[in-house]
């Protein structure tokens, strides 16, 4: 019974890390049908951003986390308008992911030259050190951090997409471009909008994660398949089929690695295979957030 | 724009050819013998081969860079990860179109492996500075080995556990070679000195999330947690995961191979490492003069000396036993032959003495106990205690 309490909270912490660090490319997969295989680059610049401000000019963590933010979207948002609005729509696949991919060499050697190739820090404040109880299983102060982050993170954008203004346009503008245009949306405006929100998403992901999922170079590549495997099973484009198989996600292989060890990422692959299998297009496809 | 490029790319070609004219054109007489070096200089390892490149250059402005009337020049190829195929072909490339004398380097295990058939065919001699699989050496006679094997490093390690009066020991190691080679090493020996071990966890070695093998180390009742990762992020992510689930705090010991706390890495594992126990046959801060003129070198030559760690002294070691090779050969070297001429040789190095082994053609050296401690203000593996001229235990285990 302990232990599969144990499972079940070092599964959902897993999850959520996984959440919070895929959600930006489910946004921009699915509502743009761009693949962009730079997720994960971008993730990383968000990371080095942060650390490099938290270590090199002593900003404290939150802030350190927002400057991060910020300036990969800054950075990001040129990109947009030289590259990415070439290879809208989905008759350009080969397109974007040639295109990404070459980006994310690209910012892998530039990361490898300004910061050099060894692992990098994000120190953490005080107050996320440590440990908090739960019952008889004690987690990480940081992951439960994350927890929050995320539930907070997944809240925020159904609003965002459901709720409001700017999502209607969206959900418009993506499902009938020529339409939307017609009844005057300004979709360039609001495709830069939402390319912002997912590079926002992978630098803030790229800061939370870095505990798990250390920075240096080659993060880019290194973990980008966990990514899209999570888009893929949950969905392109849906928030919430994106938590869900997050979290599936993360009590698989938890659940594997505690009690079998030796048979390694095999549940986490076999249950991809077997999901993939019954629902194609993920838990709840693309359609609604 | 395309036709600045090609003005590059052509300038380039032509300042090539120049300088190939030049070499051609050397001095007359006095031969040329080249060194093929395999080794990451891109990429994730890249600074492996950087590490390897930087104790080259330090011993050969310490000691000249020719012996007798013969220039030693060194030739470098780029494998940027574990790929036997590509090492076979780079290495085949040296011998067949560079024409060396001497393969070297080696960073990966299978990499070392797959050139096996080419220095018996070729008769060259081959030093790896690296990869530390014991079975290595036992596939051909021409190689040579001035690094270490995860047993040479775990059995002293078991041993000094066993002496600490911890009974009950679990091993967590990254589920591929060198892991299952330190895993076996550990059991082997701290069993045979009374203790148990009471599981054995095989990671994989993509694993992110480390927290469920904390539970089961946490569920397994074991005092003392001996631990293989490779360097870099995975280290760090389980460190990290040992200290954040409290089993530092619950009172269990860490040790494992000093691969874990590799001097480029300690800056960003920090406080994780803090604690750890582990026993390795190099550290920068060991107390010799001669390891201080080596670290003090590499700062003079290449203004920080960051990059220093055991992959430098494994290539500064082999660097020397090529010198040895060639000096013994007179200048016309025979594979065979030289490395039978080296079998036996006692040395000095930064590390301490050195002894390569007739039958393993190992290194025979000094493995030290250390923990990471700060010394002046900079975090180093603090050597506690030295266990002299260990071997490799693993040659010619039964596998």
């Amino acid at each position: 019974m302990e232990t599969m309490f144990g499972i079940a909270v070092d599964g959902v912490a897993y999850g959520m890390i996984l959440f919070i660090i895929s959600v930006g490319l489910s946004v921009t997969l699915g509502l743009m049908r761009v693949v962009n295989l730079a997720h994960g680059a971008f993730a990383m610049v968000g990371g080095y951003v942060a650390s490099y401000a938290a270590q090199s000019a002593g900003l404290p963590y939150g802030l350190a986390l927002v400057v991060a933010v910020a300036l990969t979207v800054l950075a990001t948002l040129p990109l947009e308008r030289l590259l990415y609005r070439r290879i809208y729509g989905s008759a350009n696949e080969l397109a974007q992911v040639l295109l990404t991919i070459g980006l994310t060499f690209v910012i892998v050697a530039g990361i490898n030259y300004l910061f050099g190739p060894t692992l990098k820090r994000i120190p953490l404040p005080d107050l996320l050190t440590g440990t908090v109880q739960l019952g008889p299983k004690s987690i990480p102060t940081h992951r439960a951090f994350v927890i929050g982050a995320g539930a907070a993170t997944l809240l925020g954008l159904w609003w965002l997409l459901e709720r409001t203004d700017f999502g209607i346009r969206l959900r418009a503008a993506v499902d009938d471009p020529a339409m939307a245009a017609a009844l005057g949306i300004r979709t360039e405006r609001l495709y830069l909008a939402t390319f912002a929100l997912g590079t926002g998403l992978a630098a803030l992901g790229g800061v939370l994660g870095a505990e798990l999922l250390p920075l240096e170079p080659y993060y880019a590549i290194r973990y980008i398949v966990l990514f899209l495997a999570v888009v893929a099973v949950g969905g392109a484009g849906s928030i919430f089929g994106s938590a869900a198989a997050a979290l599936a996600l993360g009590i698989v292989d938890t659940a594997g690695k505690y009690l079998i060890p030796n048979f390694g990422e095999f549940f986490f692959y076999a249950a991809l295979i077997l999901i993939l299998f019954r629902w194609p297009h993920g838990f709840f496809k693309g359609r609604t957030a | 724009m395309t036709r600045t490029l090609r003005n590059a790319l052509l300038g380039n070609a032509l300042l090539g050819a120049a300088f190939g004219l030049a070499l051609a054109a050397g001095p007359a007489g006095a031969a040329t013998i080249k060194v093929g070096v395999v080794a990451p200089f891109s990429g994730p390892f890249g600074v492996v081969g950087k590490s390897f490149k930087e104790a080259i250059e330090v011993y050969q402005a310490e000691h000249g860079k020719t012996v007798g009337n013969d220039t030693v020049e060194f030739i470098y190829k780029d494998l940027d990860q574990a790929n036997p195929a590509q090492s076979k072909a780079l290495s085949q490339e040296l011998i067949v179109k560079e024409k060396v004398s001497f393969l070297a380097g080696y960073f990966f295990t299978p990499d070392a492996l797959a050139v096996a058939p080419l220095i018996d065919e070729a008769n060259i001699p081959c030093v790896i500075f690296n990869a530390a699989t014991s079975a290595i050496t036992e596939k051909s006679p021409r190689y040579v080995r001035t690094s270490f094997t995860l047993w040479q490093n775990t059995v002293p390690l078991a041993e000094h556990m066993a002496k600490q009066g911890i009974k009950k020991a679990i091993s967590a190691v990254s589920d591929y070679g060198p892991g299952i080679d330190g895993e076996a090493a550990f059991k082997t020996t701290f069993e045979k000195n009374g203790g148990t071990v009471v599981d054995t966890i095989r990671m994989p070695l993509k694993s992110t999330d480390f927290a469920p093998f904390m539970q089961r180390i946490k569920d397994s009742g074991a005092e003392a947690v001996y631990a293989f990762l490779p360097a870099g992020p995975t280290t760090l992510a389980f460190a990290k995961a040992f200290n954040d689930t409290g089993l530092k705090a619950a009172g269990i010991k860490f040790f494992g191979p000093g691969d874990l706390t590799q001097e480029p890495d300690l800056p960003a594992l920090g406080d994780a490492v803090m604690g750890i126990t582990t026993t390795f046959n190099y550290s920068r801060a060991h107390d010799s003069a001669m390891n201080k003129a080596f670290v003090a070198k590499h700062k003079e030559m290449f203004g920080s000396y960051d990059s220093v760690t055991f992959t430098s002294v494994g290539a500064y070691d082999g660097t020397h036993v090529i010198y040895q090779m060639i000096k013994n050969s007179g200048g016309k070297i025979d594979g065979a032959k030289a490395v039978e001429s080296v079998k036996g040789m006692s040395w000095e190095s930064p590390r301490g003495p050195l002894t390569i082994d007739p039958d393993s053609r190992h290194v025979t050296q000094t493995i030290y106990l250390r923990t990471v401690e700060m010394v002046d203000g900079r975090l180093e593996n603090v050597e506690k205690q030295s266990f002299p001229k260990q071997p490799d235990y693993g040659y010619k285990l039964a596998k």
